[in-house]
């Protein structure tokens, strides 16, 4: 196989790669959990004049709690209610596992064809 | 046969303690915060089973990345496995795990920095909440200008302090075990009902996300595969004692921490540790667990600058980036433009995000690296059996570690999934756009010949 000669990529396209790349990473990466499309998904049970009881702390726990600067259960409150939601569709699932073995048989097959190139190149030269 | 015994290159001086040394040290920031999280996600046995587990995720991860690594010489540790192992695309997108790991690893351990200066400042009497925002610019500002005059020093330092944050962890678990103080620690009052696992098995699942933050980055030790004297003994020799000793260190500070933290707080502080020793009632501690949460930080934000500036430098060296980034400081000899560059991003992550979203895209980049490991491996067997080139460590029991390796991936996909499954495919699907936009568009930069260095003979099947 003739040797392949990449061409000399201009300082302007050079600007432009990175502009693509920054703007990618901070689009789908930073933005979405801005705007809170993405992130951890969480529900508060909230309890109304919350006390340490009602809060289901026991006496060692709430010890704990003072010490740790919170004297009003209050103040604690969404600390102790805020929990994961772990409910979840299974078709969710599926599609998670879709993109993810999707992404790295697409990874492996794009790979190869360039991996031959290389191996032609390197061997066959 | 190819001998891969004689190389060139840098000078072998590492035996098997440095490679421990070094692995401790990129990892060790793991036990002073992030960990605890996967209490937030389980409860307290939730996060000590997901640390065991993923202490064997980890074992599997040293036995097979010795084995590769060893044996492929050229610097530049997974990117170059990748090269020349599964192809171009494979290794810009290993390359990508590598600097967004290590970059969000970064903002994680600045917004640290920043939350314990503000944590201080509350105890020392400061009125309201004290603004961090200086003090985690101030902290990547002044590591990426170390970084930019020459890392040699810093990172000689970074064992010195490391020591002492390994130091500290032990000494607040003797000072504070149930035999120097009987009444101090309440396991069983504090994880008695619904404490225990409060979201049942599924939380165990559920924690196994945050159980890879005890041990992220140890793989960084086989990148010294070219400066070890005896790979074949050194590389997974100290890589599994590094593990060993992760999961020792790692157990011991879950042992102080749900002993004396309800778990509802414990799941979601941002210094663990330094509330530890708040709670001991040791001024001694509270200052010995300060300065180690700050050493821990910076130590392991100094290396993370200097790896994901070498892997961003390595990627527009190899041209699979603009090759500007592949310059290299006249005087300093630094990868200084790759340096300059991922600061502002590592800034805008650290001072804009929580600490749990942050640290779950470090996470999810080095489980990506994971989930490439074995696939790597089975391939690397099959091109090159063992008859054929000349290996530094043949890792045992092939095809099982790797095996293993997938199917821990696969639980810790679950894992992040179960809350974070937004954030888990907004990260993928950045992969997946990025991948293409190499492969349609960057990959006619690169120069084909030169990404496969190795004097090896050609892989069977091509």
């Amino acid at each position: 196989m003739a040797k392949y000669t990449p061409p000399v990529q201009s300082k302007l396209g050079q600007i432009i790669d990175v502009i693509v790349l920054l703007a990618l990473s901070i689009g789908s990466l930073y933005i979405p959990l801005i705007y809170g499309l993405s992130g951890s998904a969480k529900v508060t049970t909230v309890v109304e004049n919350p006390t340490w009881e009602s809060l289901g702390q026991n006496e060692a726990m709430v010890k704990q709690w003072n010490a740790l600067g919170f004297t009003d259960p209050a103040a604690a409150h969404d600390l102790i209610t805020t929990r994961f939601d772990y409910s979840f569709s299974w078709l969710n699932l599926a599609f998670m596992a879709v993109v993810l073995i999707g992404y790295f048989f697409m990874l492996i097959k794009l790979s190869d064809k360039e991996y031959r190139e290389v191996i032609s190149e390197k061997f066959e030269r | 046969m190819a001998d891969t015994s004689e190389k060139v290159g840098l000078l072998r001086v590492l035996g098997p303690a440095h490679v421990w040394a070094l692995g401790v040290g990129i990892v060790l920031v793991g036990e002073y915060m992030g960990w605890n999280f996967g209490v937030g996600k389980g409860g307290a046995y939730a996060a000590l089973i997901a640390c065991w587990f993923a202490g064997i995720l980890y074992t599997c991860v040293a036995m097979i990345d010795s084995e590769v690594t060893s044996t492929v010489a050229a610097a530049g540790g997974q990117y170059t496995q990748a090269n020349h192992i599964v192809g171009a695309l494979m290794a810009f997108n290993v390359g990508l795990y590598l600097v967004f790991a290590y970059t969000m690893l970064e903002a994680a351990n600045a917004w640290t920095v920043g939350f314990l200066v503000q944590t201080v400042g509350g105890l020392a009497g400061h009125e309201g909440t004290l603004n961090d925002d200086p003090f985690i610019v101030l902290s990547i500002m002044f590591l990426a200008w170390l970084n930019y005059r020459g890392v040699l020093a810093t990172l000689t330092f970074n064992l010195v302090i490391t020591a002492f944050a390994f130091v500290a962890i032990i000494l607040l678990f003797l000072m504070t075990a149930p035999f120097t103080a009987p009444d101090l620690m309440q396991h069983a009052e504090l994880m008695s009902g619904q404490a225990a696992l409060p979201y049942g098995w599924l939380g165990i699942l559920a924690a196994m996300h945050f159980g890879l933050w005890y041990y992220l980055g140890i793989e960084g030790t086989t990148q010294a595969a070219e400066e070890v004297r005896s790979p074949a003994r050194s590389l997974p020799f100290g890589t599994l004692a590094g593990i060993m000793t992760l999961v020792i260190a790692a157990t011991l500070t879950w042992f102080v921490c749900v002993g004396l933290m309800p778990w509802e707080y414990l799941g979601t502080a941002g210094t663990p540790l330094f509330d530890a020793a708040r709670l001991s009632g040791s001024s001694f501690l509270v200052w010995l667990l300060g300065i180690g949460t700050l050493f821990a930080t910076l130590a392991s934000a100094n290396g993370c600058i200097n790896d994901a500036s070498r892997a961003w430098f390595s990627m527009g060296r190899d041209r699979y980036l603009p090759s500007w980034f592949g310059a290299v400081h006249p005087k300093y000899r630094t990868p200084y433009r790759a340096i300059i560059f991922l600061v502002p991003i590592a800034l805008l992550f650290a001072l804009k995000l929580p600490l749990d979203q942050i640290i779950t895209f470090s996470i999810l980049s080095g489980l990506l690296g994971y989930t490439f490991m074995p696939l790597n491996m089975i391939m690397f067997r099959r091109k090159w059996p063992l008859d054929t080139i000349k290996r530094g460590y043949v890792h045992p029991f092939h095809p099982i570690p790797a095996i293993l390796l997938l199917a821990l991936c696969a639980v810790t996909y679950f894992a992040v999934f179960l809350g974070y499954g937004t954030q888990l495919v907004a990260m993928v699907g950045f992969y997946v756009v990025a991948s293409l936009w190499f492969h349609f568009w960057r990959y006619r930069f690169v120069n084909r010949g030169a990404q496969f260095t190795m004097p090896w003979p050609k892989p069977k099947g091509y």
